[in-house]
């Protein structure tokens, strides 16, 4: 009975080659997928120590599979009958203490090696009291975002600035950025992959977290990170997605300060047709248009819909969609919370997507 | 005893069918409606992967995804995987450890139909207003919010079939316990008996709490309660602990009988005993230990703060340390062995590296931060898949070819079985291996959809054809059950030629009295000691030829399954049509009465008598 | 076999429950069900603790205004004497007393009515004055929790009045034995998780 070789396999495995295959490992787990939407793209703190972590664990575990396939291996092309004869009665042997042991603690050490660095970031990710820091006049010292998850839709309040807008979050680069989750009607979870890993908007509580965004979002391939819902939430939750708008300090200090701006008040008394319809049609007893209305609105504001990505989430933004969205939104997104109104002539879409596409923080005049 | 010879009439075989309280027969039961569920699970299957296979598509709307997707992983799991196990324990146990039937023959029965008519009662949501469709987890809010009768289905039939299988389990801890051969001590008991003690205990603590959510899911949205409701104080996240204080578990309640099957594999076809056996058994039970201290993994982004997150990471890396032990045991098992390549072994060996990559993954979502960002995405629907498929269904279909001849006296094709053993791994790994990659690159878990052009596209059309590859190799599979029962060439009793344990030294067919005498067993692998020493007949014995006591065949278990399944639906339309109370007393009235009926009659059992043992056919004496 | 023989005083077995194989295995799996029912029980202890006084907003029933502690003394006095008094009945029971085994399974039965008529009459009185089922979660966990207890009662109830009619005619046999062993096994277990709802539910909630 050998039992040596195992052994002997893990000198063979010298440290150059395991440090050559992690590079390689990095670089092709890199190489997948998109920079906007992917977790082996950090572009962020927490999604950065988060991918360390993957990388410590898929190389520690690799390792685990080489032993694992070599002794396999090895034991099948030794130990087939063809190899040992047809009537041959191996020896019946109990076990081995000694490798017993071997094979208890070596997990051991290898686990501990991952468990140390989980522990840490577990507790330095969940830090969040730099949320309630203020400066000298009382200020917060920290930009703070409330999440609404809806069905399929999400509201961003930025309740230190007044700010309320949907569907895009726009948020500056280098520093902390606080959140606070929560859920109106079921279960959502928030997740941006490239930024960092999600947490969950419960119906019942606040949960709080940091992200952190290194990278301005203008040269991404739209311009924009995505996020998604990442707990299922009833048919729609595919479609649940969210984009993310990463500014420079001086661009979201401009930002704000437009977005901060009352804009009168959609009036039927106006003589575009499309905002006439806004009012008549009783769009606006859901959908603010001002990036100043109060939060927790039935659907979600409008303020900048004119700067957005995508229609719904996630129809590329375009007049053609959003007359079609707002003719039977249904269609498009199963289950949502918004009336259909079929019976609107060409004209009157044309004149209401018009104005929709108008509502604007980042081209306002 | 001319009666088990007699050539039976259609009505009286489905009769005995199901009034049988033989384990050899329950087990055939078990065997066939899981199987049958397994194939309904897989075209469910099926349907998602090719909804998936572009981007875009539109083959399957929304919501009837999400039912598909629900029923898919309800199916698999309660239906299909933990069934057909069934079906193996109660054709081997018995027979490994010697005995001529489990504690409780009724109940096992009852067990089974119990399972049966929550699973048809489950299904019939299809026809019946659509399916639930809030996943197999079945969060809270969710579930409370989807509109139409799908969650009462799934609800009240996991509450039936749930019944059912919290009896087993009793039942096989009670005979592993109490039904032992003179002997078989428990440092003899074979891999696959210790391995369905500890699913069983497992059985018996983690049920309840989904039991107890069951009802609470029940009584909210069917008798007005507000458990989840939390503007009326209620708490959703009680639902996810109970469901995953259940649901962790059971997922040690699939895989340790596997582990068990492999082990009885790797020892046979590598004529070697197996590695290390007080390790596996101590293994074995600490898995099942810990098992219970790590559902809060299931939970890390639900901000349960960082304390519990890191306590629970911790505990859950600790599991990877006795599955190790057991990897490396099999290992060590065929490393010197003679190792014929049969088609469990091929089961086996395709076990070994599917499950180890299945594990490694389960370690490093235990790792909490970066669990943050794989939960939920794609990632996990990887992992759990290289942990049921590559763990449980590999076993289960090594299973099958291995327990064939033991349940039915003749084999499966070996050349169609390594046909389907090809098609299914490579299909599997083509399948599965690919979705890690998908989960990191950002697709959430449980999407009808994919926008195109987020990079995943090539990707999921890999992994749709990998599953057509596993559809190829199940429907060769169903050829090969149907050419060998149409030949059904007899084989007799230990047609591996290397079997180890009791249950191969039992002739064949297996009498339905099992052991005409009680054998004595004389260390582990009583048979392989036997065989070596020259004993021809492969047993000895604690006792001599005498009267064996039998139980009756009962139709209560039936009667009493389907009181409940009526109640179900009495229930399930409370409050909306006017039957549905009265429906509700007479479906429970059934049960009750039926119960009152097997306390109140005396029921005995027979005997066969000495005499007729001495002249039945395939005896041993 | 051991329902054919007929057993006298001196032949009786000392644990008649246990005398054969299909008492020992009726014996261990019963214990067993007892642990998957304490389970059951503990979550939902773990439920009602976690829903304690949540309901709506500006909901007026709490723990210290619903309880009153008398009453649910006279029902604890009520079980926890039904539970001495199916000792007594095993008691007679190993004595192959078979009289003795069924006047003091009565004596449980009409103890066990008398609790089971104080709870009815509690819970009459938590719906009269609004705390209904549907009120709030915490009367939701509160009858669920009580509510199940309750429910073990009437059917160890309608078990023991099961038995004691069925075997009126039978007497006593180690068959027989083994059904009475088993029922008064559970209706102490039913005794012992009113300890405990007693002691959270009641106690700690006057108290608290």
């Amino acid at each position: 009975m050998k039992v040596g070789f195992d052994l002997a396999m893990m000198k063979g495995l010298k440290k150059w080659r395991l440090f050559s295959m992690l590079a390689a490992l990095v670089f092709f787990l890199a190489a997948c997928g998109q920079e906007q939407i992917s977790t082996l793209t950090p572009r962020g703190p927490v999604a950065s120590e988060q991918f360390d972590l993957l990388i410590l664990s898929t190389a520690i575990m690799t390792f685990v599979i080489i032993v694992v396939v070599v002794i396999y291996v090895l034991a099948l092309m030794k130990f087939r009958r063809s190899k040992v004869g047809e009537n041959t009665i191996p020896e019946q042997v109990e076990g081995n203490t000694k490798l017993e042991i071997v094979w208890t603690i070596v997990p051991i050490i290898l686990l501990l090696i991952l468990a140390v660095p989980t522990v840490w970031l577990t507790y330095k990710q969940a830090e969040v009291s730099g949320m309630e820091q203020v400066d000298e006049e009382g200020n917060k010292t920290a930009l703070t975002v409330n999440v609404t998850a809806k069905l399929y839709w999400w509201e961003f309040e930025y309740p230190d600035l007044g700010i309320v807008t949907a569907q895009e979050l726009v948020v500056p680069t280098g520093e902390k950025v606080y959140f606070n989750l929560k859920a109106a009607d079921v279960k959502h979870s928030f997740w941006i992959p490239s930024i960092g890993g999600k947490l969950d908007t419960n119906v019942e509580n606040v949960n709080k977290f940091y992200l952190e965004f290194d990278k301005e979002s203008e040269g991404l391939k739209d311009g924009v990170f995505y996020g998604k819902c990442a707990e299922l939430c009833g048919p729609s939750h595919a479609l649940m997605d969210f984009k993310v708008k990463t500014l420079s300090p001086e661009d979201f200090d401009e930002w704000v300060a437009v977005a901060q701006e009352e804009v009168p008040a959609p009036s039927e008394e106006s003589e575009d047709l499309g905002e006439q319809l806004f009012v008549s049609n009783s769009c606006i007893g859901c959908h603010a248009t001002s990036g100043v209305a109060a939060a927790n609105q039935r659907g979600p504001s409008l303020a900048t819909f004119g700067d957005r990505n995508r229609i719904a989430g996630f129809l590329e933004h375009n007049e053609e969609n959003l007359k079609g969205w707002i003719k039977n939104s249904q269609e498009y997104k199963e289950g949502n919370l918004m009336p259909v109104y079929p019976d609107l002539t060409d004209e009157e879409l044309n004149a209401l997507a018009a104005y929709l596409m108008g509502l604007s923080v980042e081209n306002r005049e | 005893m001319s009666a088990i010879a007699q050539k039976k009439g259609f009505g009286s075989a489905l009769w005995d069918w199901l009034t049988t309280v033989d384990h050899k027969k329950i087990a055939i039961l078990y065997l066939a409606s899981g199987g049958f569920f397994f194939v309904v699970g897989g075209i469910e299957a099926m349907l998602i992967r090719i909804q998936l296979a572009v981007p875009d598509n539109s083959f399957l709307s929304a919501g009837l995804y999400n039912e598909i997707l629900t029923m898919h992983g309800t199916t698999m799991i309660f239906l299909a995987a933990m069934p057909i196990l069934f079906g193996y324990m109660n054709a081997v146990v018995p027979l490994q450890i010697g005995a001529r039937d489990v504690a409780f023959p009724f109940l096992n029965s009852l067990g089974f139909w119990l399972f049966f008519f929550g699973g048809i009662f489950l299904n019939l949501s299809w026809f019946m207003g659509g399916a639930p469709d809030a996943g197999w987890t079945s969060y809270a809010s969710l579930s409370l919010y989807s509109p139409g009768h799908g969650i009462d289905f799934y609800a009240l039939g996991l509450q039936i079939s749930g019944a059912g299988t919290y009896i087993a389990g009793i039942n096989f801890l009670v005979t592993i316990i109490n039904m032992r051969a003179p002997g078989m001590t428990y440092m003899r008991m074979p891999l696959f008996t210790w391995t369905t003690f500890v699913a069983s205990a497992l059985i018996l603590f983690a049920f309840p709490p989904l039991t107890i959510g069951l009802f609470f899911l029940i009584f909210d949205r069917m008798f007005g309660a507000n458990f989840f409701d939390h503007t009326m104080g209620g708490n959703t996240i009680i639902w996810e602990h109970l469901f995953w204080i259940f649901g962790h578990p059971e997922v040690y309640i699939l895989i340790l009988p596997a582990f068990g099957i492999f082990s009885e594999i790797f020892a046979i076809f590598s004529r070697k005993r197996l590695f290390g056996y007080s390790a596996m058994v101590f293994a074995t039970v600490l898995i099942g230990f810990l098992g219970f201290m790590v559902w809060a993994h299931h939970m890390f982004t639900v901000g349960l703060g960082p304390t519990a997150n890191a306590i629970f990471a911790v505990a859950t890396m600790a599991i990877a340390v006795p599955t190790g032990v057991k990897i490396f045991n099999w290992l060590l098992t065929i490393w010197g062995g003679s190792i014929k390549v049969t088609t469990p072994m091929l089961y086996a060996l395709g076990f070994i590296p599917s499950f180890v990559a299945g594990g490694v993954t389960g370690v490093m979502q235990a790792a909490a931060p970066l669990d943050y960002q794989l939960h939920d995405s794609y990632f996990i629907v990887a992992h759990f898949h290289y942990v049921i498929v590559g763990g449980v269904v590999l076993a289960i279909l090594a299973g099958l070819h291995l327990y064939w001849p033991l349940m039915f006296n003749t084999m499966l094709s070996e050349k169609l079985g390594k046909i389907t053993f090809w098609f299914f791994f490579l299909g599997f790994h083509a399948t599965f291996f690919i979705q890690h990659f998908l989960g990191l690159m950002g697709m959430p878990r449980r999407v009808y959809t994919f926008i195109e052009g987020q990079g995943w596209d090539l990707f999921n059309f890999i992994s749709s054809m990998g599953a057509i590859l596993m559809a190829i190799g199940v429907i060769v599979l169903v050829i090969n059950i149907v050419m060998t029962t149409v030949k059904n060439v007899p084989v007799g009793n230990d047609p591996w030629k290397d079997g180890r344990t009791l249950e191969w030294a039992i002739p064949q067919p297996v009498p339905f009295y099992n052991f005409k005498r009680t054998p004595l067993v004389r260390g582990l692998d009583t048979f392989w000691i036997e065989k070596q020493e020259g004993n021809k007949e492969g047993m000895s014995y604690a006792e001599p030829l005498s009267d064996i006591h039998m139980p009756n065949n009962s139709f209560i278990p039936f009667v009493m399954s389907l009181g409940l399944f009526i109640a179900a639906f009495g229930a399930l339309y409370n409050g909306e049509k006017a039957w549905a109370v009265p429906v509700l007393v007479i479906g429970l009235g059934i049960t009750l009465a039926s119960m009152a009926t097997r306390s109140l009659k005396d029921d005995h059992g027979y005997h066969i008598h000495k005499e007729d043992l001495m002249d039945h056919k395939g005896g041993n004496y | 076999m051991a329902e054919e023989v007929k057993y006298t005083p001196q032949t009786w077995p000392e644990h008649p429950e246990t005398a054969n194989l299909e008492g020992k295995n009726k014996f261990l799996g019963f214990w067993l069900f007892l642990g998957g029912e304490t389970v059951l029980f503990a979550s939902l202890f773990a439920t009602y603790l976690a829903l304690k006084n949540k309901g709506p907003e500006g909901m007026e029933f709490t723990t210290q205004s619903l309880f009153e502690l008398p009453l649910v003394f006279v029902m604890t006095m009520l079980l926890l004497t039904s539970s001495l008094t199916s000792v007594y009945a095993m008691y007679h029971m190993k004595n192959f007393n078979f009289r003795g085994v069924q006047t003091w399974m009565a004596i449980t039965v009409l103890l066990g009515f008398g609790f089971l008529a104080l709870e009815i009459y509690e819970f009459y009185h938590y719906v009269h004055i609004g705390f209904t089922y549907s009120q709030s979660a915490f009367s939701s966990s509160f009858f669920t929790l009580v509510g199940t207890h309750g429910l073990h009662v009437v059917i160890g109830l309608g078990w023991i009045i099961l038995l004691m009619l069925r075997n009126a005619k039978r007497g006593l046999s180690i068959y027989t034995a083994q059904k009475y062993y088993t029922a008064s096994l559970y209706w102490h277990f039913i005794d012992v998780v009113w300890v405990f709802i007693f002691t959270v539910v009641y106690l700690m909630g006057v108290m608290s």
